[in-house]
């Protein structure tokens, strides 16, 4: 049904639009961006710029990323990263709070800044006619913030009741609690928009501090698709960002090894007065870049996507009709993601569904999937990919994982050969190598 | 780039649009029937819902659990809504691959088997979604509103239906509901895309046209009788947040004012996005963001108009400062509206929210998805022709008529308040 109820508005994070089919007989695959219709130009500052040329839409979208993450959040200021993102446009040099919106919304323009892990990003639209409108907003956060005493305090506030609705959300208290046992002592195990102690510890130093010495060019990427010239988005970019230098701007640390778990280990937690509990069961997965990922990304296709949700919705949704959802993810990314079953279902019925699931995991590295399984996958990825890259976010969005996990320009050219190469043995040597049912983290939020 | 519509019709009744895009190698076809909780009646709410689940529990010619690896196989997607006015479900595909979408859609336009084991199945499939709903506040809260801003007319109950319903629906009550909507001459069938309009043309006449029109369903919809006062509504729950809604009842989408209306909507709470497929923009300089949010009573707020077939909401969803009372919160959104029925508005703010959907579309039509689903969207409370002068109509709109709609509909007795209060820590 169409549901008006996300109050995902609260603070702005930008939303995408994806979906995904296959590719047709009549467009080749060189109609994927591909070195020749890629234009890629890093400025003397570091600063990577990426983009092509869309004249069939009428708009823009812009994206990217620092190379700054709440990876170096202090223990007790968890979220300093997130919320110095947050508040980048509450003020600058320039133009208040409401003068730097009234310039985007006034042009029907969308921008905002998201903090993560490893990095800060950003993405926005606009109509073709207002790229410069677009970078210049983009510019001037993230080089002159000057983080208003009254504008933070607002931003905490806003920070701190997300915290109480993220508190009271079960798919949301699962994954930290499945978060906390997977991940346990690595960076991984600790929510990047902190806790509400951490949250009230961060002072307006803190966040002029964190900008000062971590904000900089050196690893940040943009990219622009749509109805703009290559040249023109690349001399608008030098001319916003040629000039931007930070001489302290630091290495980000690596990430430390993750201990695997030894044991099953499971959590609960209890959330009063809830009609459903949400149910995450897995593992730390491949990255993004390990050898295996591809085959991990099929596996977990057929596990829990493939069709309605594969061999997992199958058995708990459509056989057991115990979950309205029921579903496997693998996130990949720059270190080991999780690879990981969700449901949401009766609280009387989480024993039955995990015993499902685990059945469903004992299968899946005992035996290779069928022949035909993995042909499906093969062609429901080769096939969805003309999908994904039909609008300005998704092209945009596609090349920053080229840039991200360094796949090269010619990637989805070459992504059908990539698929096809893998075997139903590389499906099941990925399949041991990450989830081993006694070694399993399960994180349980609902009413007990 | 706004390529010709063609619309026809069959000798069954089906309306048919096409619209040739040829930017890409996809094309999205979606059927869509006049079916909706606005056509259930009590004891059987949730019942097109949960029709609209056993149309993916297959027919004879593509059983259960087939379809989904079929569409899958082929690199397309495909999913479903159920809404008050209508049902629509939408295949995008490969454009060499989408003559499967059309036999899957026209053979369970009539064939589907309403098996009794997959109806008992999916009834706990569906309460589990609505448990899902359940668990968020605000889920409690609309629920609560609509029942107390409709009496009378079946707005009254949430699309997704009443716990009692859900477990009382019988297979012939779906079958029957079914069999009554799922006909051709009460459905719009839109495909946009990569081909060429007489090949299509020729392919629906041929799997679509022998389908039998049935009987026009009998509607029956008492309209909902004048509201003498404000109404209020109150929900406990479990957290620590207050949120609420205000809702105004507003006229359909075909209605003259709706246009108006939607200019003081981007006023009030910056633009509603009509789109299914393409973003937002943000509301950070519209009139409620800076006297709620700013001025620190709310944490946030939005807004949002409906088009649908009879006078529905325009709903007003906060969240309340943790250390502001809901009252305060409601006096400061009234003294707005008050504001903004005293006064008018300049050009400018106007010319802004015009532009501002103008981008909305823009966002909207890189999507094939989203340009065929407004072709069959709009045909389901106006016709095609209300998108294509949609734009024109909001620049047309002055500052005497945001005005005028301020006085006309966001007064007491066309309003709901409603307050989710929270039972605190220990839930």
């Amino acid at each position: 049904m169409i549901d008006d109820t996300n109050m995902n508005f609260l603070l702005n994070r930008q939303w995408s639009n994806s979906s995904s089919n296959r590719f047709s007989s009549r467009f080749s695959t060189n109609s994927y961006p591909g070195a020749d219709d890629i234009t890629r130009v890093e400025l003397p500052n570091g600063i990577v710029i990426l983009t092509r040329p869309n004249f069939d839409s009428h708009s823009i979208t812009l994206s990217g990323y620092l190379e700054v993450g709440g990876l170096i959040d202090p223990e007790k200021k968890l979220g300093l990263a997130d919320f110095t993102a947050f508040a980048l446009m509450r003020g600058t040099k320039r133009r208040d709070f409401h003068e730097i919106f009234n310039v985007l919304e006034s042009a029907g323009a969308s921008l905002g800044f998201t903090g993560s892990t490893h990095t800060t990003g950003f993405g926005g639209k606009a109509l073709a006619e207002d790229l410069d409108l677009l970078l210049e907003s983009l510019a001037d956060p993230l080089r002159y913030p000057i983080f208003p005493d009254e504008q933070v305090e607002k931003l905490r506030s806003q920070l701190l009741t997300s915290l109480a609705i993220r508190a009271q959300d079960t798919h949301q208290m699962a994954a930290m609690a499945f978060d906390q046992i997977v991940y346990k002592d690595h960076p991984y195990s600790r929510p990047e928009d902190g806790y509400p102690e951490t949250i009230m510890a961060i002072s307006k130093d803190d966040l002029v501090e964190f900008h000062r010495m971590n904000y900089g060019p050196r690893g940040m990427v943009i990219t622009v698709v749509g109805a703009v010239e290559p040249s023109e988005v690349v001399g608008k970019i030098s001319h916003y960002f040629g000039d931007w230098e930070n001489s302290q701007q630091p290495i980000m640390p690596a990430l430390p090894e993750l201990e695997p778990l030894n044991k099953k280990v499971v959590q609960s937690v209890n959330l009063v007065g809830k009609s459903q509990s949400d149910v995450m069961l897995g593992v730390a997965g491949p990255s993004r870049c390990s050898p295996d990922y591809l085959a991990a990304s099929l596996g977990n296709n057929i596990l829990g996507q493939f069709g309605m949700m594969g061999r997992i919705g199958d058995i708990v949704r459509e056989q057991a009709g115990l979950a309205y959802y029921a579903s496997s993810s693998l996130q990949g990314g720059v270190g080991p993601g999780p690879w990981r079953i969700s449901a949401g279902v009766a609280p009387v019925n989480v024993d039955t569904v995990i015993a499902l699931i685990s059945q469903e995991l004992f299968r899946f590295i005992n035996e290779p999937v069928t022949a035909e399984e993995l042909a499906d996958s093969q062609a429901n990825y080769i096939g969805r990919l003309p999908l994904s890259l039909e609008s300005n976010g998704g092209v945009a969005g596609a090349l920053l994982t080229l840039e991200r996990y360094n796949l090269g320009l010619d990637y989805y050219r070459n992504y059908q050969n990539l698929l096809m190469e893998i075997t139903r043995e590389d499906v099941l040597g990925a399949a041991q190598h990450y989830l081993h049912p006694d070694r399993l983290g399960i994180a349980v939020a609902g009413p007990q | 780039m706004q390529s010709a519509v063609s619309k026809f019709h069959l000798n069954n009744g089906l309306v048919v649009l096409l619209k040739e895009i040829h930017t890409s190698p996809i094309i999205s076809h979606w059927i869509w029937y006049r079916v909706g909780s606005r056509n259930e009646r009590l004891g059987l709410t949730g019942i097109s819902h949960w029709v609209e689940h056993m149309q993916f529990k297959g027919t004879s010619l593509f059983p259960s659990n087939v379809l989904d690896k079929a569409i899958a196989r082929e690199g397309g997607i495909w999913n479903a809504f159920t809404y008050i006015d209508w049902t629509t479900y939408f295949e995008t595909m490969p454009a060499d691959r989408i003559d499967l979408a059309l036999r899957l859609e026209s053979d369970r336009l009539i064939n589907s088997l309403f098996d009794p084991e997959e109806v008992e199945s999916e009834r706990t499939v569906i309460i589990s979604e609505r448990q899902g709903n359940e668990n968020e506040p605000l889920f409690k809260l609309s629920e609560a509103m609509q029942a107390e801003a409709f009496k009378v007319h079946p707005y009254h109950h949430e699309v997704i239906g009443g716990m009692t319903d859900l477990l009382s629906i019988q297979r012939d009550d779906l079958y029957q509901h079914y069999r009554g909507y799922y006909i051709p001459n009460n459905a719009v069938l839109a495909i946009a895309g990569d081909f060429e309009t007489p090949i299509m043309q020729e392919k629906i006449i041929e799997l679509y046209d022998h389908l039998p029109a049935g009987l026009q369903p009998d509607l029956d919809i008492s309209p909902e009788p004048p509201q003498p006062s404000e109404r209020q509504v109150v929900v406990h729950g479990p957290g620590e947040t207050t949120y609420l809604q205000v809702a105004h009842r507003v006229p359909s989408a075909s209605h003259p004012d709706f246009y108006p209306l939607m200019v003081l909507d981007s006023l009030l709470t910056g633009p509603s996005n009509l789109n299914m497929f393409g973003g937002g923009i943000s509301n950070k300089t519209s009139h409620l963001y800076r006297v709620l949010v700013e001025a620190e009573l709310a944490i946030g707020v939005q807004g949002g108009l409906h088009a649908s077939i009879d006078p529905f909401l325009h709903t007003i969803t906060i969240i309340v400062h943790p250390e502001r009372e809901s009252e305060e919160v409601i006096q400061a959104l009234k003294d707005e509206i008050q504001r903004l029925q005293d006064n008018q508005l300049q050009f400018e703010e106007l010319n802004r929210a015009v532009k501002q959907a103008r981008a909305l579309f823009a966002y909207g039509s890189e999507s094939i998805t989203n340009q065929a689903f407004w072709l069959g969207y709009s045909e389901m409370f106006a016709t095609y022709d209300w998108f294509l002068n949609y734009l024109d109509k909001l620049a047309g709109v002055t500052p005497e008529d945001v005005q005028r709609m301020a006085q006309k509909y966001f007064i007491p007795n066309n309003r709901t308040v409603g307050v989710y209060i929270p039972n605190g820590s220990e839930g």
